[in-house]
Order: C-alpha cells, then sequence, then structure tokens
C-alpha cells in the first residue's frame, strides 16, 4: 500500500497524484482469526496494530459496523495531554504520549502531532494549590508541568478576561508537551500499518452476537456478513460498550452520555494552544484549518443519540464568553455530539472478563482520544499475554467491588458528574 | 428537552436535576449492593429514569425517555419502592 516519502511524492506529482492508490486493504471477512476486535475506532485499529508489530500476531480481524474512524474516533477535539495526578492514571498517559511523540515515525504516516500545549487556568487559590499538587504529583512520574502565575499566562494568551469579577485569571498548570493530534489521520495510519502487517481491517460488517464454545467461553461473533471464529474476542467500541458486551451477558459499570462538540469559522492564527476554563465547563484549541475547536461538559443524561440539547450549548457559550469575550463575533459553524462511556469512576477498564475468551477496552469517559495509542498497546498486551500492562494494570474491570477506584474528580459512582 | 412534570407541567430541562436508571432496587442487606451502586443496564431504547424537579415543585418524579431519541412517553411522581 503507499507509504510516503520524498521520492514517492515526487514520482507522484509527475503523474498528477493520481496513481497513489488505496491506503489499506478493504478486506472480506474469512472464516477464522486467532483475534477478532470489535471496533474499528481508533483505539481497535491501534490495538490490530500493535499486536501485528510488537507481539507478531497478524491473524487479526478489525470488524467495524460502519467506516473505520466513523464514530467518536471521528468526532473528538483532537487534544493530546498527559496531565493526570492520581497513580494508575500518570504513568498510563505519559506512556501515551510518548508513543504520541512517536506516531509519525513508527507509522510513516503524517498524523500532525503539534506539542503547542495544554493550559489549565485556575480562579481560585483553592484551585492553585490542587493544581500545584497534580502538578507536583506529574513531576514526580516524570512528566513535565509548569504552574505558572498570571504574568506568565499573559505571555501566553494575552487576550483573556483577565480581570472578570467572579473568576479572575490567577495562573494556569502549564503541560507544553500536551497538543493536538490529527484525528483521521491517526486512524487511517494504524488501519494502513495493520493492513501491511497482515490484519483484515472489515468495514460494514456489524456484530450481532456472540458465539459460545461448549465450556461457556465466546468462540467468535455473529455478523451482518457472516459468521466469524476466533480463539479471541476484544471490544473496543466505546458508547456502545453495554450493548456489544450485553450480547456476551455481561453488565457493565458504565453509562451511555453524549458529549458535545463545536467548530467556528476559520481564523487567522489565535490561539496558541489548548486553554481551558477552571470555572465553568469550556475548553478550546485552534485547528489548523484555523477553525476555533471547543466543547464542555456532557449534558448529563443517559443518551445514545449522538446529539446534545440546547441548554449546554448556552452553557458552553456563556463560558467561553466569559473567559474570552473576543469570540463573541465568530461564527459558529458546526456542533455535533458523541456518545462516550461514562464510568462509575471517570477511569477506563482495560481487562479481561469474567467470560473466558472476551476481553474489554472501555469506559473511556470524554478522554479516549488521547489515550489512543497506549490503549491500543496495552490491549494488544493483554490480547496476547493474557496479563495487564504494567502501565494498565490498575483499569481493573472488579475495582469497582474491590474498591480500588482512580477517582481523579473525586465525585464517587456518579457518571453524569464525572 | 422539555420534561411534563405531573405537578407543574412541561418545563424546560433545565430546571430539573437528574439522577439516573429507574430501576435498580436498594437492597436491604449487603447482598446486591455492588450491583445496585455501579452495575447499569444502560438501555438503548425506553427508560425510566428518575428526575428531580429542583427549580419547580422540587418532586421527585419518574420519568420515561427513549435514550435513542430522546423522545418524552410520559412522567409520574416517583414512589418509595424499597422498604
Amino acid at each position: 500500500m503507499a507509504h510516503f516519502s520524498l521520492l514517492a511524492l515526487a514520482k507522484n506529482a509527475l503523474s498528477g497524484h493520481r496513481d497513489w492508490g488505496p491506503t489499506w486493504r478493504n478486506a472480506a471477512p474469512r472464516k477464522a482469526y486467532d483475534i477478532i476486535i470489535i471496533g474499528g475506532g481508533g483505539h481497535g485499529l491501534a490495538t490490530a496494530y500493535y499486536l501485528a508489530k510488537v507481539h507478531g500476531i497478524t491473524n487479526v480481524a478489525v470488524v467495524e459496523k460502519g467506516w473505520i474512524g466513523g464514530g467518536n474516533a471521528g468526532r473528538n477535539t483532537t487534544i493530546i495531554r498527559s496531565n493526570y495526578g492520581l497513580e494508575g492514571n500518570t504513568s498510563f498517559y505519559e506512556w501515551s504520549m510518548k508513543l504520541w511523540e512517536g506516531l509519525e515515525q513508527d507509522l510513516n504516516y503524517n498524523t500532525m502531532v503539534s506539542q503547542r500545549g495544554v493550559l489549565n487556568l485556575y480562579h481560585s487559590d483553592a484551585q492553585r494549590d490542587a493544581f500545584a499538587r497534580r502538578g507536583n504529583a506529574m513531576r514526580l512520574s516524570g512528566v513535565d508541568a509548569e504552574l505558572l502565575d498570571v504574568a506568565g499566562v499573559r505571555e501566553l494568551a494575552p487576550f483573556l478576561n483577565f480581570d472578570h469579577a467572579r473568576f479572575p485569571v490567577m495562573g494556569g498548570l502549564l503541560q507544553a508537551r500536551g497538543g493536538t493530534a490529527r484525528h483521521d489521520a491517526v486512524v487511517w495510519g494504524y488501519a494502513r500499518g495493520a493492513s501491511d502487517r497482515g490484519v483484515d481491517v472489515i468495514q460494514n460488517c456489524e456484530v450481532t452476537g456472540m458465539l459460545r464454545g461448549p465450556d461457556g467461553s465466546i468462540s467468535g461473533v455473529e455478523t451482518t456478513r457472516g459468521t466469524i471464529q476466533a480463539k479471541k474476542v476484544g471490544m473496543s467500541v466505546a458508547g456502545s460498550s453495554s450493548r456489544v458486551a450485553e450480547m456476551a451477558g455481561l453488565q457493565l459499570p458504565i453509562e451511555s452520555h453524549v458529549l458535545q462538540a463545536f467548530v467556528t469559522e476559520a481564523l487567522k492564527p489565535l490561539i496558541p494552544g489548548v486553554i481551558t476554563f477552571g470555572a465553568g465547563h469550556f475548553y478550546i484549541s485552534q485547528s489548523d484549518k484555523g477553525g476555533l475547536v471547543f466543547g464542555g461538559d456532557i449534558d448529563g443524561y443517559n443518551s445514545y443519540a449522538s446529539r446534545g440539547n440546547l441548554p449546554v450549548v448556552e452553557d458552553v457559550c456563556e463560558g467561553g464568553m466569559a473567559i474570552m469575550p473576543l469570540i463573541g463575533r465568530v461564527r459558529l459553524l458546526r456542533s455535533w455530539g458523541g456518545i462516550c462511556d461514562m464510568t462509575m469512576d471517570g477511569s477506563p477498564i482495560i481487562d479481561r472478563t469474567p467470560i473466558s475468551g472476551f476481553y474489554l477496552n472501555a469506559g473511556w469517559c470524554y478522554g479516549g482520544f488521547k489515550a489512543t495509542p497506549a490503549a491500543g498497546w496495552c490491549f494488544a498486551h493483554l490480547l496476547a499475554t493474557d496479563r495487564p500492562h504494567e502501565t494498565a494494570k490498575a483499569y481493573r474491570l472488579d475495582r469497582f467491588a474491590t474498591g480500588h477506584l482512580i477517582d481523579e474528580k473525586g465525585q464517587g459512582a456518579q457518571p453524569n458528574l464525572h | 428537552m422539555r420534561i411534563p412534570c405531573p405537578y407543574c407541567g412541561e418545563r424546560d430541562v433545565q430546571e430539573f436535576v437528574y439522577r439516573g436508571d429507574a430501576s435498580p432496587v436498594r437492597p436491604l442487606g449487603e447482598d446486591g449492593f455492588y450491583e445496585y451502586v455501579y452495575l447499569r443496564r444502560n438501555s438503548a431504547g425506553v427508560m425510566r429514569e428518575h428526575w428531580y424537579h429542583a427549580q419547580g415543585c422540587r418532586n421527585w418524579i419518574e420519568v420515561q425517555r427513549n435514550t435513542q431519541t430522546h423522545e418524552i412517553l410520559g412522567s409520574v411522581f416517583a414512589r418509595r419502592v424499597a422498604l
């Protein structure tokens, strides 16, 4: 399949770029595989890629009900960061950041990783203390973090509403290595890397049921394109995790909620990195095309509808106007919704299940995109070796029963508040 | 979304606080407590759910809503189900 280099670019320029050919093989399902991964999003394709590349397991199928990258991989706001403070999270997300930093060379694909910085603003003494604590936790784990005072923030983003009467900007926690990446290119790069190594990427193939072996273990899947046998089945279907797990008779500590995001008309370069408002539900960055990409909190009620309601649109725009009044005259181009797997502690699950042969990568809440490389890496490790990867060993399914929760926000078992 | 409150009539969703699926019932003893607190059916389709009319009559109500379309099929006052 097409690979990119200066030579290839020059050669294809001579023929007017008409002969590049497809990027990956659009495979038809075979009868049996060693491993089936349900879900052709970033996570599923990254899992297949690392299974093939790191573990040498290439008899693998990724089955996707629509087209690859058509779910949450295409609906997120493309932010990458590893500014987590709790043990179990910090090292995992940092491993993801390290993989992002080498991803383009590894995949030979321009995923447009841009480390333009992620700045979390604080607006009170208490919030500053909490951010200092999180920044210190990050630095102890070898992650970069810098606590800025108001002068430091002013230098980076002079256009903010520093003297807001209720929520003045007092400073911010900066992770300079954070930033953005091109979400579609991540999907396509992993798809090509997996496909080139022999993985079948099968689109328009919806899983409708599970096959059971004589001992009750999962031995394959029923799909809209026929029955496919497999020794192991892993699912990576954020938003629909409960529905797919139900086919295997498994109930999960997950609720599906809708998260909305927005993009404006394109502007000249304005916003240097990613900026989050610490006193409301608002975060923003600027895409390379120039559109301001922003979002806020989930709508707060269970939903599979892939669209939200107006109160949250209003709430997000109010947050934006509070911290960044200059966006008031920019026109909104589009808004959309994605379905998030909200877990009971706001942290994900990468684990075996009580059902033999059935593996789970789920519960990414509204933060799955940044985790794509490490989630794929760790899920591949789990599928290949039946043991959790060192950096993902806290993401157990049974932690809700044993009490080992990873609750960054400290909200408890209220998924709509995480 | 506009939610029909059995006391106040149809009101904007912003007046309400969402609690979630109304079907799990709090167990009397320790048995079943993990399932009650953490596990969810997470239905795709019609679901009975608890909403609190915080900026209205302050009643807890039980709303039937389709989670795939956001269509609201009706509501009643929430009743004490557990003993």
